[in-house]
């Protein structure tokens, strides 16, 4: 959930390392109820917050009692356009049209709700991918243990040739934006 | 993308000064030997059609890297539990997890690790003992997650060595060992497959190859031309059998390789490069970099650029073409696989005590029991049997080839230089003249042991042994002594039979002896081959030369 690439690193999420730091002790990875709180907490920059906010979690179970929440000012934090070019990119990508004005500014709300994470500090903080990341990866041993379905599977297709999936021939791409009609041309 | 554009420039500017004759004549960097070692690709071009040639300018220097993707051997696919068989009826090896059903999460194959941890030190990797999967997006129907679970971040093996050796020189006779360095072997899911039907303009998928594991190993661009790729493709190839980690057959597209391909002047930036994609053919490998390499210094010389496109090679027509691009520049949009925790894979010391040891892919515990690498093998074969470093090459080309020559060897008085002769000029070239396998051969070892016993012991000539190995591979159920019998083909032993032949040989060539008594001695292996005729093979020539020299001097 880390990177993003194509929007400039807009949706960039970074789950902080604190999250499962020291204070939620061994073999907890699921913080998932106080994400809100901890985050919040980072940003305010106070570290005495979480103990005033829910106690210490090593006397009260590994789940924060009461979630906290702390208003993000807005207006520091980047506002960005999205782009003609990042809009016809994503298009592109996704394979889905935005159609109208409304669907862009859907979009660009998302961003900007997704953007506040950059107000939370984390300086000297290592990046965690994911919440199972100190758990052992589970090795399967090298046996045939299922596959047999292909009627099952086929069920699910619209179209079927024999035992074939039938699919379009190759991606059907957008047209290239010139060539498009579409509204972003009009409203550049 | 900007670097791009001026690597696009700096190729332009290269062919214009190319064209005025003002590139700098550089005879020094690692690059410039390179290109003397490999006998300077194109050189014969350049003085021919550029007037830069004339002016003794540095050559054009290839520069070509490969990826190559190779079919882990196991039973079950790398995350999900369905069957790895190739040409199965379609959709019959698809669980649901390959068919990416909502709901559904990998579970890694332990099998597949080892094979590419195993892969990862017979090239001389460094293992990481943490490894990530990550996703790698893109749209296509034999896709059907919309990304690959592949390791883009921290891969099972970097940093590692390939060593291969081919032959150079005009007449091919002199062997070079080449190292090209292993940039990372990573673990990847492979795609299904689509055929396409153009009339109806359909696709038909068949997900059976879905989710296969596959391990990338990335060469760095240490290579020269189509010859020394393809030879350490090979190289590569019987690693892998010998390993086990893949069989690695290219017809079956176990073993697929992609190439990128440069062209520069010595001393000179690299040149724009491009990707010949999907060679999978061991025939078509260095005729397909070959092309593509003439092809971009012909465009340079003639003032074009080269682009940064994929490429096909066209067996039909043996030339490379452009892809149509799928969409422009792709952007795969990486991110860490959320469902699959870091590989963590352990050695003897740092292997925790109560581990599961069915959880456990121990490094030190798979170094330990590493086969014989070809390599390791080819030295072996050349000290204990005394041949030539290239008869050991030629003898693990060929599947099953190298045991067949020792049951030989085991099976016979005669010097082991000798039997080689044998294995590669008459068994090798009757398998190649008729398309078929070590294993298939009708000439077993044991026949073939029979046989250079009775030429060694002197009962037959080698011309004679010829005639019997040509009956044998009519594969009738004879021994060679039965076929000897047979056909008479026996060493004339009397030596008062043998004396009047000679002595009529040399009367029905009154000329020619004439022309030996007159100090011609060339004269006197046409006697000894008439004699030979006359015999048909059953004489001895050490004996026959004896004779004939014997009664000329009278």
């Amino acid at each position: 959930m880390r990177k993003s690439g194509g929007v400039g690193g807009m949706w960039a999420l970074r789950f902080s390392r604190y999250i499962r730091g020291a204070p939620l002790g061994g073999g907890s990875h699921w913080a998932g109820l106080s994400l809100g709180s901890r985050f919040t907490q980072a940003a305010s920059g106070r570290s005495d917050s979480r103990q005033e906010a829910a106690g210490d979690p090593r006397q009260r179970g590994l789940v924060y009692q009461n979630p906290t929440w702390q208003h993000v000012e807005q207006r520091p934090l980047p506002q960005k356009k999205v782009t003609v070019e990042v809009l016809d990119h994503l298009e592109r990508l996704a394979l889905v049209d935005f159609r109208d004005w409304e669907g862009v500014q859907r979009l660009e709300k998302a961003i900007q709700f997704a953007d506040q994470l950059h107000a939370v500090n984390t300086e000297g903080v290592e990046p965690m991918d994911s919440v199972l990341e100190d758990r052992c990866l589970y090795l399967r041993e090298d046996n045939i243990t299922e596959g047999t379905c292909t009627e099952e599977l086929l069920r699910n297709a619209r179209e079927t040739v024999e035992e074939y999936f039938i699919a379009p021939p190759g991606n059907i791409p957008l047209p290239k934006l010139e060539e498009r009609d579409t509204f972003l041309q009009v409203s550049e | 993308m900007a670097a791009s554009i001026l690597r696009r420039c700096w190729g332009s500017l290269l062919a214009q000064r190319c064209r005025t004759g003002d590139v700098p004549v550089l005879h020094n960097g690692q690059t410039w030997r390179r290109a003397q070692a490999s006998g300077s690709i194109a050189s014969g071009r350049r003085a021919g059609n550029s007037p830069a040639g004339e002016r003794g300018v540095a050559p054009w220097v290839a520069v070509v890297g490969l990826e190559i993707h190779a079919q882990i051997s196991s039973n079950s696919k790398l995350f999900s539990g369905s069957q790895v068989q190739f040409a199965a009826p379609p959709n019959s090896l698809v669980s649901f997890f390959d068919a990416s059903l909502p709901g559904t999460l990998p579970a890694l194959n332990r099998r597949c690790v080892e094979a590419a941890v195993m892969t990862g030190l017979a090239l001389n990797c460094r293992i990481n003992k943490k490894s990530l999967f990550d996703r790698k997006h893109y749209f296509y129907a034999d896709l059907p997650a919309g990304y690959q679970i592949t390791q883009q971040r921290l891969p099972v093996a970097v940093n590692g060595s390939l060593s291969y050796s081919l032959c150079v020189g005009g007449k091919k006779n002199q062997m070079v060992t080449r190292t090209v360095r292993i940039k990372q072997i990573q673990l990847e899911q492979d795609s299904g497959k689509s055929l396409h039907d153009d009339t109806r303009s359909q696709t038909l998928i068949d997900l059976n190859r879905a989710g296969v594991g596959l391990m990338e190993v990335v060469m760095e661009p240490d290579m020269s031309s189509g010859e020394e790729a393809a030879a350490a493709v090979r190289e590569l190839q019987l690693i892998l059998q010998t390993l086990g980690s893949s069989q690695a057959i290219m017809a079956e597209g176990q073993l697929r390789v992609d190439a990128n391909v440069s062209v520069h002047h010595p001393g000179e930036a690299y040149g724009v490069r491009t990707e010949v994609k999907n060679i999978n053919s061991a025939r078509f490998l260095a005729r397909a970099i070959d092309y593509e390499i003439q092809r971009q210094i012909k465009e340079l010389e003639n003032g074009q650029t080269v682009m940064n496109e994929t490429r096909a090679f066209d067996y039909k027509h043996g030339c490379t073409i452009p892809m149509r691009d799928k969409e422009g520049k792709q952007d795969y949009r990486f991110m860490p696989e959320p469902n699959l925790p870091p590989l963590i894979l352990y050695d003897t010391k740092s292997l925790p005590a109560n581990m599961n040891h069915q959880q456990v892919v121990n490094i030190d515990w798979i170094r330990e029991r590493l086969p014989d690498l070809p390599s390791v093998k080819r030295v072996k074969l050349v000290e204990q049997y005394g041949i030539l470093p290239e008869h050991s090459v030629a003898l693990l080309n060929e599947d099953g080839l190298m045991e067949f020559f020792q049951n030989v060897v085991r099976q016979t008085q005669m010097n082991p230089k000798k039997v080689i002769g044998w294995i590669l000029n008459d068994m090798l070239c009757y398998l190649k003249q008729h398309n078929l396998t070590v294993k298939e051969s009708p000439v077993s070892s044991l026949l073939l042991a029979d046989l250079l016993n009775l030429l060694e012991r002197g009962a037959i000539s080698s011309s004679a042994a010829k005639q019997v190995f040509e009956e044998l591979w009519k594969g009738e159920g004879k021994t060679p002594l039965q076929i000897v019998k047979e056909k008479k083909l026996e060493l004339i032993q009397d030596q008062q039979e043998f004396e009047q032949i000679c002595q009529a040989v040399m009367e029905g060539h009154q000329e020619e002896v004439m022309e030996i008594k007159k100090g011609n001695r060339k004269v006197l292996n046409k006697l000894i081959g008439l004699v030979q005729r006359t015999t048909r093979g059953r004489a001895d020539p050490v004996l026959v030369k004896q004779i004939l020299e014997k009664r000329l001097s009278q």
